[in-house]
């Protein structure tokens, strides 16, 4: 019972940090729901931004670090070429093999059924659009911070972050749905 | 601009808000967009051009991901930084702000549509 290093850094990637931005939103969506004038205290609303603060943030590095590990550690792994301009070492594989045949290879070698479109479509798009996540939940963060208390009088604003926010979970729900399905068919060994 | 019907002033008696213009609000969202943007441009011009394509390879092993995700991060922090200057003690309101980030958002996801960067894929 064990994993490659390659399947723990997948795992951090995905799960661990996949995880606490789940968490990390929901705390920050609540956070934000609720901050309407007849739902707090005088007393209770410092420590409700206080507690809103940590959930945005949180979410903001969490997503920065998920696509800088997905870019820059399991991405090589998912794009190397060891099977060849035609694939033959992807020949025979019912998974792929991190010595002949990366999950790019295996994808588009299509030995395991019709499987090009998981990269051409899936991968490309999940790559890509994941990294507005980031940016949006970072612009959420700030306007929570820099705002504070405010956003319980400027109900407008209130809202404003909340599209945003449910925006950068948005980008982040697609790429992490694309890399679960694509870590069904072709994981990274 | 804040919510001032009675009810809401009464409610809010009692909660010390800091005196805080809405511009570096409207800045950060705006340029949060403009990030967005960026990353779909890139995204379709490497697309649609090998010599922007092996520019923006600036590490063999991530591939062109890396300048793409490296240039539109730089994009945005450099508008973020020049909007701020220009906003930060404004009253700008936030509403047209963000219709402006909506639509640099909407381009952005468009530019990262693989149906549509393909159909600028270089022979």
């Amino acid at each position: 019972m064990s994993f490659t290093d390659r399947e723990w850094w997948g795992l951090i990637h995905g799960m661990g940090l996949g995880s606490l931005f789940l968490i990390a939103f929901a705390g920050g969506l609540a956070g934000l729901y609720s901050l309407r004038p007849e739902w707090v205290t005088a007393e209770g609303v410092v420590e409700r931004v206080r507690r809103l603060k940590v959930g945005v943030v949180t979410m903001a590095a969490t997503a920065w670090l998920t696509v800088i590990t997905g870019t820059w550690i399991v991405y090589p792994w998912y794009r190397e070429s060891p099977a060849g301009d035609d694939f033959a070492g992807c020949a025979g594989l019912s998974i792929p093999d991190a010595s002949t045949c990366s999950p790019r290879d295996f994808l588009l070698s299509d030995v395991s059924g019709d499987t090009t479109d998981w990269h051409h479509f899936g991968m490309e798009w999940k790559e890509h659009v994941a990294w507005i996540s980031p940016i949006l939940a970072t612009v959420v963060a700030f306007i929570v911070v820099y705002y504070g208390t405010n956003l319980i009088r400027h109900q407008r604003v209130r809202r404003t972050a909340i599209t945003l926010y449910v925006a950068a979970f948005g980008f982040a729900a697609i790429a992490g749905a694309f890399g679960a399905f694509i870590t069904k068919v072709a994981p990274v060994k | 601009m804040t919510d001032n019907t009675p009810e809401v002033h009464e409610q809010l008696r009692g909660i010390e808000f800091a005196d805080k213009p809405e511009g570096p609000i409207a800045a950060a969202i705006v340029a949060g967009g403009v990030g967005a943007a960026a990353l779909g441009l890139f995204t379709t011009l490497a697309e649609a051009s090998t010599d922007i394509k092996d520019w923006l390879n600036w590490n063999d092993d991530v591939g062109p991901l890396s300048g793409k995700t490296i240039m539109a991060v730089i994009v945005w922090l450099v508008a973020w930084a020049i909007l701020h200057a220009i906003y930060r003690g404004k009253p700008y309101e936030t509403r047209r702000a963000f219709t402006i980030a909506l639509v640099l958002v909407g381009l952005g996801v468009l530019g990262t549509f693989p149906t549509f960067f393909q159909a600028f894929t270089a022979d």
